[in-house]
Order: C-alpha cells, then sequence, then structure tokens
C-alpha cells in the first residue's frame, strides 16, 4: 500500500529531516510511528500526503510512485487518503455536520447522498446527537472524532494519523484508538504516528521508530526496546 | 476515477449518479456557491457597500462624460450637412454679371441653390444687427461685397466634397473670396475628438484601479479564510473549487457596483437636466439628454462584471496558490 524507498528529506536550510527510510505497509496493515519530536514523523506523513517532496528517493502509494503526480493532480490523491491532525484542523464557525461533510461537497455529491453518509459516520464516531453544534463546543475527544468522522466520511483505503490522541488523556485515547481498529478491521489501512509510547505499548501493532531521520526499528511491540538510545536491531 | 487505485471511483462515480445528475449538480453547486458569495457580502454589509461603491463611482466618472459626449456628438450631427459656400465678389461686379454667374452656379450638378445677397441689402441688415447704425450713415459708399449664398446638393455637403465645391468656385472670375462654414464645425470636432481621447484614458486609469482595489480586497478575504482554505487543501479539493466563490464575490461586486453606477449616473442627468435646458433655451432649441440606454447600459454592467472578474481572478490566481498545508 505504502512504500518508501531509500527516502531521504532535506529542508531548504539544510536540516536533514529523513535519511534513507526504506519500509512498506501492506493493504488493510495498521501500523505506528514513532520517534522523538523532531524525528521526522510529520515529515514522513507529508510526504504520503504530498504535503512535501521527497528530496532522494521515491514514495510509492499502491505502485504509484508520487514523484510523478503533478501539482494539480495532488487533491485527488488527497481523497484517496483520510488524514487525521493533532490540531483536528476543523472549520470552527461551521456545524459538525458541515465539517464531515466537506470531503462530499467537494467530490460533488447530491444532498441526500450526503446527509445519508455523514449520518452514518456520525453514527459510528458516536456524535450522532452533536452534528448541529458548533465544534468549538465540543470537547477535545469529540473534536478529535469529528476530525475522524470527516476522514473516513468518503471511506478512503488509507487513513493517517498524525499525533490523534495528543492532547487527550489515556482513556480517550484509547476510545480514539479502538475507532481506528475497527476502521482498520473494515479493510483500511492505518498509519499513525504518535509519540505516546503508553498507549503503543499496549497494543500489538507493527511499529515503525524514526530517530533523527533514520528509521532505526521495524517491528512489533513486543519486540519494541522501549525508549531507548542504542537501537535493538 | 481515484487516480491511486484503480476500481476505486471517487465521488459522483462511485454511487451512480449519470452524466446528466452530474450536470446539473455541477450547476446546483455553481448556483450554490454564487448565492453564498452574496450571503456572505450581505453578513460583511458595511465592507461590502463601500467597495462596491468605489467601483460603482469609479464608473460613473468616465460613463457620465462618455454621456455628455455622445450627446455633443448627436446635436453636432445635425451641422455637419448644413454646409453653406458663401462667395464674396469683387466690389467692381456689375449687377449684370452678377446675375449671370448666379444662373451659371446653378446649373451646376454640385449646386442645389445659389441665392444673392445684394450689397445694400447686407448693408441694411449689418446696420440693423451690429448697432453701428449711425456711425455707418456717414460712410460715403456701401464696403460691403454683394454675396453669392451656394448651397450645395446633399451629396457634396460632405467636408471634404465641399471643399473641393469651393476650389472650384474660387476660379471663378468674379470671386475675390470663398469661405466654406464648416471650418468651424471642424475645429469642434476636433475639441470632441480630443476630448474623447481624454475621456478614454481616464475610463482606463479608473479601470485599472478598480481592478487593483478588487484585487485588493479579494486577497483580503482570501487571507481571512486562510485557515479554511488549508482544511479544504487537506482534504482534496482542486484549486478551481476553492477559487469559485470568490470569483462570484468579484462578479458580484462588478454587478452590484454597475447597478449603482448606472443609478448615479442616472441622477446626475436627472440633476443637470434643468440647467442644460436653460443653456438649450438660449440657443432657442429643444434639447433633452439621452441617459444609459439599451446597449450602452449594458455595456457599462458588462464591463463593470469584466472588471470584477478580472480583479478577483488576478488575485485568485496569485494567493489561493500559495496557500499550502505545511
Amino acid at each position: 500500500m505504502i512504500r518508501f524507498e531509500q527516502v531521504s528529506k532535506t529542508y531548504p536550510g539544510g536540516q536533514q529531516a529523513l535519511r534513507q527510510v526504506n519500509f512498506h505497509i501492506a493493504p488493510g496493515e495498521m501500523a505506528f510511528l514513532t520517534g522523538h519530536s523532531g524525528a521526522g514523523k510529520s515529515t514522513l506523513l507529508k510526504l504520503i500526503s504530498i504535503m512535501e517532496r521527497p528530496t532522494v528517493g521515491r514514495v510509492l502509494i499502491n505502485g504509484h510512485d508520487l514523484n510523478v503526480i503533478h501539482r494539480r493532480q495532488v487533491p485527488f490523491i488527497r481523497r484517496d487518503i483520510g488524514m487525521i491532525f493533532q490540531s483536528h484542523q476543523l472549520l470552527m464557525d461551521k456545524s459538525v455536520f458541515d465539517n464531515v461533510a466537506l470531503p462530499l461537497i467537494i467530490e460533488g455529491h447530491t444532498h441526500k447522498e450526503i446527509a445519508k453518509r455523514v449520518g452514518a459516520v456520525l453514527e459510528r464516531v458516536g456524535l450522532a446527537d452533536k452534528s448541529r453544534c458548533l465544534p468549538i463546543t465540543l470537547s477535545g475527544g469529540e473534536q478529535q472524532r469529528v476530525g475522524i468522522a470527516r476522514a473516513v466520511v468518503n471511506k478512503p483505503p488509507l487513513l493517517l494519523a498524525d499525533e490523534p490522541t495528543g492532547n487527550l488523556d489515556p482513556k480517550l485515547s484509547l476510545e480514539i484508538i479502538r475507532l481506528f481498529e475497527d476502521f482498520n478491521q473494515a479493510g483500511v489501512a492505518v498509519l499513525i504516528a504518535t509519540h505516546d509510547l503508553g498507549l503503543i505499548a499496549r497494543m500489538k501493532y507493527r511499529t515503525l521508530t524514526l530517530k533523527k531521520g533514520q528509521m532505526i526499528t521495524d517491528g512489533l511491540t513486543e519486540e519494541w526496546p522501549g525508549d531507548d538510545d542504542e537501537p535493538a536491531i | 476515477m481515484s487516480l491511486l487505485f484503480k476500481g476505486r471511483a471517487q465521488g459522483a462515480e462511485r454511487v451512480g449518479i449519470s452524466p446528466l445528475q452530474q450536470l446539473t449538480m455541477f450547476f446546483v453547486s455553481h448556483i450554490r456557491q454564487a448565492l453564498a458569495s452574496l450571503g456572505e457580502l450581505w453578513r460583511n454589509r458595511a465592507a461590502s457597500m463601500m467597495t462596491i461603491a468605489v467601483l460603482g463611482l469609479s464608473i460613473t466618472l468616465p460613463s457620465t462624460l462618455y454621456i455628455l459626449l455622445k450627446n455633443t456628438e448627436r446635436v453636432s450631427a445635425g451641422w455637419d450637412q448644413a454646409s453653406e459656400i458663401t462667395l464674396f465678389l469683387h466690389r467692381s461686379t456689375q449687377i449684370g454679371d452678377i446675375h449671370q454667374l448666379q444662373t451659371r452656379l446653378g446649373l451646376w450638378p454640385e449646386i442645389e441653390k445659389v441665392e444673392h445677397i445684394d450689397k445694400s441689402q447686407a448693408m441694411d441688415e449689418f446696420k440693423q444687427l451690429s448697432g453701428f447704425g449711425d456711425a455707418l450713415n456717414h460712410l460715403d459708399d456701401n464696403p460691403l461685397p454683394d454675396v453669392l449664398l451656394v448651397t450645395p446638393t446633399s451629396k457634396h455637403t460632405s467636408p471634404t466634397a465641399a471643399g473641393l465645391l469651393l476650389d472650384k468656385l474660387r476660379k471663378e472670375r468674379e470671386v475675390e473670396v470663398g469661405q466654406l462654414d464648416i471650418q468651424w464645425l471642424e475645429r469642434l470636432h476636433g475639441l470632441v475628438g480630443i476630448a474623447k481621447e481624454l475621456v478614454s484614458v481616464i475610463a482606463l486609469l479608473l479601470f485599472l484601479a478598480v481592478v487593483l482595489i478588487i484585487g485588493n480586497t479579494i486577497r483580503l478575504n482570501i487571507l481571512n479564510k486562510r485557515d479554511e482554505i488549508l482544511v479544504m487543501k487537506l482534504v482534496g479539493a482542486t484549486d478551481a473549487f476553492i477559487q469559485r466563490p470568490f470569483l462570484y464575490t468579484g462578479f458580484w461586486y462588478g454587478l452590484l457596483g454597475g447597478l449603482l453606477a448606472w443609478v448615479t449616473v442616472a441622477l446626475l442627468l436627472w440633476w443637470m437636466s434643468d440647467s442644460i435646458a436653460k443653456v438649450a433655451q438660449l440657443y432657442q432649441t429643444q434639447f433633452s439628454l439621452d441617459g444609459l440606454q439599451g446597449d450602452a447600459l449594458l455595456t457599462m454592467l458588462g464591463l463593470s462584471v469584466f472588471l470584477g472578474l478580472a480583479g478577483s481572478m488576478i488575485s485568485v490566481h496569485k494567493h489561493i496558490r500559495a496557500i499550502e498545508p505545511k
């Protein structure tokens, strides 16, 4: 599904965010991406959603090289990727319903279809009764679920989450992760970037660890060495 | 079709909407965005009104000047064809020769009629009109020459044809001086021509200013909605989709500004109609200003909409592209 081949990213100014990263995430797989702040987690996700382009190497989604995707095609790529952010990125002056409906409006669905699908997805994230509320009136966990609803409303085959539990307490974090597991079980590939090691430790999922831009571990959580400076492999 | 995933249909095709329905949805979404832009203008009434006023007044000035010019042209167009050639004859010419000349010229195909103004008759008229009556009585003999007024046929009233005719008439032995009464008209036309160019230049500068003002207003709109645009880009909105509401805003600015200009021009003309009527009365003519009608009105509204769209397009093109999620 997602394949990185010798990917390096150097930002203008010389800061090297990623160094020769290689990995592959299979269709329908769920994986965590972890590392200290500044290790390159966000950069890695940005390369997948084409917010940044690699300096060297190739990023492939479903066998398609993202280097050859033209600027004009980027919006269409993003429609295949559900993205969730720590800061939610909601429109604060629009209702929950309108926020979640946005990807469908952009794709040009009919009113009836939009109402049906937004209703269904809000039901699924447990916000069916909040659809007329403004996001500002919701709690942090609820806002994050609105963000997730928006990411999955057009049923993308791939979900990316950047610190989705960043501002949430452990209980709420677990609820959010359970939600991702639900979608994963429905066949969606999920890649979650987080530095919440406690959360990862409770899960049995593949974990990719970045350190100073390099992929230092890639394996199941059981083999994960913890927050150790020495790579175990 | 999805670019990345074969078999994953995107958007409308996934739910099996027919092409006709898709086309309908396209228009429905356009209308929805157009109305949303209008609603947006309404919510920021004060700011919108100011922008519309700037646009409207900027269009009012050239439009008013244009109307005044058009009316000047309309009035002077009537005078264009009335050319008359005045021939002053040698004072030594005998009355018999004059009559002979008059008959001879009357036979020319270019000439409609020839009128003789006798020098004593001319003197009487001059005494009456000039107010020099008594002084003129002291003159020993009449200093005025006999005059022939030549009216060309309608084919030869244009300035060039009449000029040619004048040259021909000057060659007659009895003619001392020949004058064409359209020279001052040519000068008037020259002046009107300059005025026209001036109006064009003023209009051009004002239109440019309008485009810049609209462009800047739209730029501020875009920056105000920066966050919204970022989110839309994140969930896969194309630039075309994002810029549409802003283009509609420009369209509405143009249309409303144009309508405002129309109303202002009408008010101005109404305001001026009294004083113009007074002037017309002095010249003992019936004259009323033609306002903006039909084609001219449509042209003005079209131009106004065009300016609004052009301003927003420039702005949108530059700034929406620059906002990218980082």
